[in-house]
């Protein structure tokens, strides 16, 4: 039959086909489908409405009910999906499936099976987060009369059981036990009215296993490295802290929303179903479970306002709102507008200080280690978001929260510190630069690598970025002067008085005036070939591979001359790019082209920044160079400033970008060669189609495989150098006995930190390397201890 | 070239067509789709480079910044395009930084179809920005009045008292 006609009168009775029926279907119900129709009854239940939610609840039941016979799986499937996606709403949708087991049994029993079906998928598929959400709906069905209590502290045990196999990280045993910890405070009640002597042996069982846990992972998490005021807890021993209390509370908590309490008299004559038995898959060496966490803490009840009571640290409302703000963020993190009015939006129920709680959450989303949860730029908008919407009382929590980290800076993780100024400075630039500058004038008279120092100063680095030397300057009061970045000017030293006795200083003239009268690449390199090989001040250079005075002649001029803006220095870059190539073919010769780029531009750290970022993508360097070039002598007085760590880690993903592309690639070449294979063997007609063939497929592993120790290659490099200066200075100080933990220090061992936390996924590829190599036994102890918490973030 | 998905709220595509785009709607809209460049606008014409490279250099690895120039000064006339390598960059600073400030003023980001040799000059018939001609406030950072409202303004002071 022609397609196309039955197409056309598809409206008419003798249609039968399945695309007949479902045009029928939809006609009928006057263009809406049905289907689309309950998924947005379900998913906006429990929003804000004019009539009570428990009269929602009630009618949505009732017509899901008529529903089923003909919709029950998409029915299911959906409130499935709610379960992970809307766990803001959990107690809403386990009271709607209470509802619907009340009415119909099989129908409850069902739900409950493909829920169990998601979960064991959830479990071996790593999903541990939406697990999570998974287990607590299942407890909470416990209240709701779907389930019975026996058959969930079952699965409970299960859960805990896993802290005692052997040979196992101990991140696995950390998640299901907090699987099970952290939907307590759900069904807690109603397990100890019901099965108290079984819900005591769960908690003991954990108890047993937490005061065992390994906490060596501890101190590379923490925001802060003392505990003073307020301890940053570990994530398990915060939360068992909490449940404790609640247990002593008789496990009453104060914070649920919990909707079947109305529905009582119906849920109760219910009929309840047995959970199966639900066995963890056992341990692989694939398997990635989540890191360990430290729980920040900045505010207690002391720091707001009176009239509001913020929720003790071991308080169980504190857990279960700062869990809810956490998932209003991760809700809304593309949307800054939504995400700043739905936190503001939060149902608090009882008298809570919502902004500093607010505040607080963010902070420790920002804060977070190894990684922020989302980009730095996400938080720095939000917030601004947030005080746009309440202009009398956010701008005042933040003021108040900035000081409270300075205050503390002097303990706080240097990764922080450089999120703290980024994040400040942009703020900032978004309110006129007004600040209270005075209250922290203490700071003109430390020691520049003092934290609160460093910390000043790098902020006015950052707003110089943002707007100009002026701008700046005129921002803060006369006394900080000191700590005001130079005009970011550059330097170039053959037009500079007494530049007629150097060396260079008449080709770089002559140079000047050829580029300017646009002379070709080879024109320049000619000018430059009798230039002997010296160093710029005279001295002979003993290495042929690079000549340094030429280097520097022909690269200072370069950018001198193309030192207007990013797009003129870009420009001539581009143009002259075969002489940079030649003047640095090999290794010292790229150090000493990047040691010039330092001669010209150390007063802007962004020309720095933005440039060797380009030499690096036009391969006039490679990683390992900007890496040793870093680490060199002339930098030393440099080390601790945050753009050489801009410049580090931006170097270490690019090379990781790098490897990444490469390997889609030879992905790619794979599943295409694969792909033509299985349709030779079908029989089927191959075509004109582009496939790669095994020579092309090796030349690609080759590139890859060569990319990737250059990687190896380039960590090596980095841990290496780090490990020589930490061992230089802790030798020095032994010597002369004078403490070693000095600010420097301080600063250096955690930029080493760094390394392995931000780029951790990447580090780990190369552990045992790392062990043979250079974190041996042998090595400083305080060195070690790094590598060793870096290990036990996995173990 | 391929249907893209519609990327969703503060990223998706404004109502603003380039009326001098050589081609048709729809090519248009593919292209604005696909592209890793964005428009700003509302800048300051004192705002630099430099500035608007820390600003977009938060969002993620900005590949080139060709600023918008008055067609007869050759001087920054208060736009610019920034490209960026990828896509997913150019859609973080569309989300996380159109509405806000940079040197004092809240700026504009729209997609762009991508930057072509002449799109840097402003399209005023006196070298900048349209709307710099019509514009009746005072806004000193693009240069006073309005082109056509200083001129009025010029005109009357010159007619002697």
């Amino acid at each position: 039959m022609d397609r196309r006609r039955r197409r056309t009168d598809s409206m008419s009775d003798d249609e039968d086909d399945d695309r007949g029926r479902k045009r029928r279907r939809i006609a009928t119900d006057g263009g809406v489908d049905i289907e689309d129709r309950l998924e947005s009854l379900i998913t906006r239940v429990g929003e804000k409405s004019t009539s009570s939610l428990e009269s929602n609840l009630e009618g949505l039941a009732g017509v899901l009910e008529a529903d089923i016979p003909n919709y029950k799986h998409k029915i299911m499937k959906i409130l499935c999906e709610c379960v992970v996606k809307l766990p803001e709403k959990l107690t809403v949708y386990t009271t709607l499936v209470g509802l619907l087991n009340a009415k119909n049994y099989n129908c409850g029993g069902e739900f409950v099976e493909m829920l169990v079906r998601n979960l064991k998928e959830a479990l071996k598929t790593g999903e541990f987060e939406n697990a999570r959400m998974m287990v607590r709906f299942l407890s909470d069905l416990v209240n709701c009369h779907v389930l019975v209590a026996a058959s969930l502290i079952q699965m409970y045990d299960s859960f805990v059981e896993v802290t005692l196999e052997d040979n196992i990280p101990q991140v696995r045993s950390d998640i299901y036990v907090y699987l099970v910890l952290s939907s307590l405070p759900w069904v807690g009640r109603e397990l100890y009215e019901k099965k108290e002597k079984e819900l005591d042996a769960v908690l003991s069982t954990i108890d047993n296993y937490l005061s065992k846990r390994q906490k060596i992972h501890l101190p590379a998490l923490k925001a802060w490295s003392n505990d003073g005021p307020h301890p940053q807890e570990e994530y398990l021993d915060c939360l068992w802290a909490q449940i404790k209390n609640l247990r002593n509370s008789k496990w009453i908590e104060k914070q649920l929303i919990r909707p079947y309490l109305a529905f009582d008299s119906v849920l109760c004559d219910a009929l309840q179903h047995t959970l199966p038995q639900i066995i963890p898959p056992s341990h692989n060496k694939s398997m990635t479970y989540p890191l360990p966490r430290v729980v920040f803490r900045l505010f207690d009840y002391t720091d707001v306002p009176q009239g509001t009571v913020l929720p003790g640290s071991h308080a169980i409302e504190r857990y279960l709102i700062e869990e809810q703000l956490n998932r209003i963020i991760h809700t809304n993190n593309l949307e800054r507008k939504e995400c700043a009015a739905a936190l503001l939006g939060y149902p608090a129920k009882n008298k809570i200080p919502l902004n500093y709680m607010i505040v607080e959450v963010m902070f420790g989303q920002l804060f977070e280690l190894p990684r922020s949860p989302y980009i730095d730029l996400f938080y720095g908008a939000t917030f601004i978001e947030l005080c746009k919407l309440q202009p009398t009382s956010m701008p005042e929590v933040l003021a108040q929260a900035s000081e409270m980290l300075f205050e503390r800076i002097e303990t706080m993780h240097s990764i922080c510190i450089e999120r703290f100024v980024m994040w400040f400075s942009y703020h900032l630039s978004n309110f006129q630069y007004r600040w209270s500058w005075d209250d922290w004038a203490e700071c003109v008279e430390m020691d520049p690598n003092a934290p609160k120092s460093k910390f000043v100063r790098e902020v006015l680095l950052k707003c110089l970025r943002f707007s100009y030397h002026q701008r700046v300057s005129e921002s803060v009061p006369d006394s900080f002067a000191p700590l005001l970045p130079p005009e970011p000017n550059p330097v170039y030293r053959y037009e500079q008085e007494g530049a007629g006795s150097l060396p260079g200083t008449t080709h770089a003239h002559k140079l000047i005036s050829s580029i300017k009268s646009k002379c070709t690449p080879d024109e320049a390199a000619i000018l430059l070939k009798d230039l002997p090989n010296q160093y710029p001040n005279g001295q002979e250079n003993e290495n042929p591979a690079f000549n340094p005075l030429k280097i520097d002649v022909f690269f200072a001029t370069l950018l001198h001359l193309g030192s207007k803006s990013i797009s003129h220095s870009f420009a001539a870059l581009a143009k002259f790019h075969p002489n940079l190539k030649s003047l640095a073919e090999f290794d010292d010769g790229k150090v000493c082209l990047l040691k010039v780029l330092y001669e010209t531009w150390k007063n802007n750290q962004q020309m720095m920044v933005v440039l060797v970022d380009k030499l690096l993508r036009t391969e006039v360097v490679d990683c390992s160079s900007v890496a040793n070039w870093l680490f060199s002598f002339e930098m030393q007085h440099d080390f601790t400033s945050f753009y050489v760590w801009e410049i580090m880690h931006s170097t270490i993903k690019k090379m990781s970008r790098h490897v990444d592309q490469l390997q889609h690639e030879v992905d790619e070449a794979h599943d295409k060669q694969e792909a033509v294979k299985r349709k030779e063997a079908d029989g089927l007609d191959l075509g004109d189609e582009d496939v790669p063939s095994d020579e092309a497929i090796e030349r690609m592993e080759e590139k890859l495989e060569a990319a990737t120790s250059a990687q190896k290659n380039l960590f090596l490099v980095i841990f290496q150098r780090f490990m020589i200066v930490l061992t230089e200075h802790l030798a020095r100080c032994e010597s002369a006995s004078v403490d070693y933990n000095t600010p420097w220090f301080k600063w250096v061992i955690e930029r080493l930190q760094q390394v392995f936390l931000v780029h951790h996924e990447l580090v780990y590829r190369y552990v045992s390397t790392l062990e043979l190599l250079l974190f041996t036994s042998d090595i400083d102890i305080h060195i070690l201890e790094v590598f060793q918490q870096f290990c036990a973030l996995r173990s | 070239m391929s249907k893209r998905k519609h990327p969703s709220g503060a990223a998706s595509l404004s109502q603003y067509r380039d009326q001098h785009f050589r081609g048709n709607r729809h090519e248009q809209e593919q292209k604005l789709l696909a592209s890793s460049t964005l428009y700003i606008g509302n800048l300051s014409f004192y705002t630099s480079e430099g500035q608007i490279h820390e600003l977009f250099g938060r969002a993620g690895d900005v590949k080139r910044i060709v600023m918008g120039l008055d067609k007869v000064k050759k001087t920054p006339c208060g736009f610019c395009f920034v490209e960026y390598y990828t896509r997913s960059d150019a859609e973080v600073a569309i989300r996380y930084i159109n509405g806000t400030r940079l040197d004092d003023r809240i700026i504009r980001t729209d997609w762009d179809t991508g930057f072509k040799e002449g799109r840097q000059y402003g399209r005023g018939k006196t070298g900048g920005q349209v709307r710099d001609e019509y514009r009746t406030d005072y806004d000193e950072a693009r240069g006073g009045y309005g082109k056509m409202l200083a001129n009025k303004i010029r005109r009357t002071s010159d007619v002697p008292s």
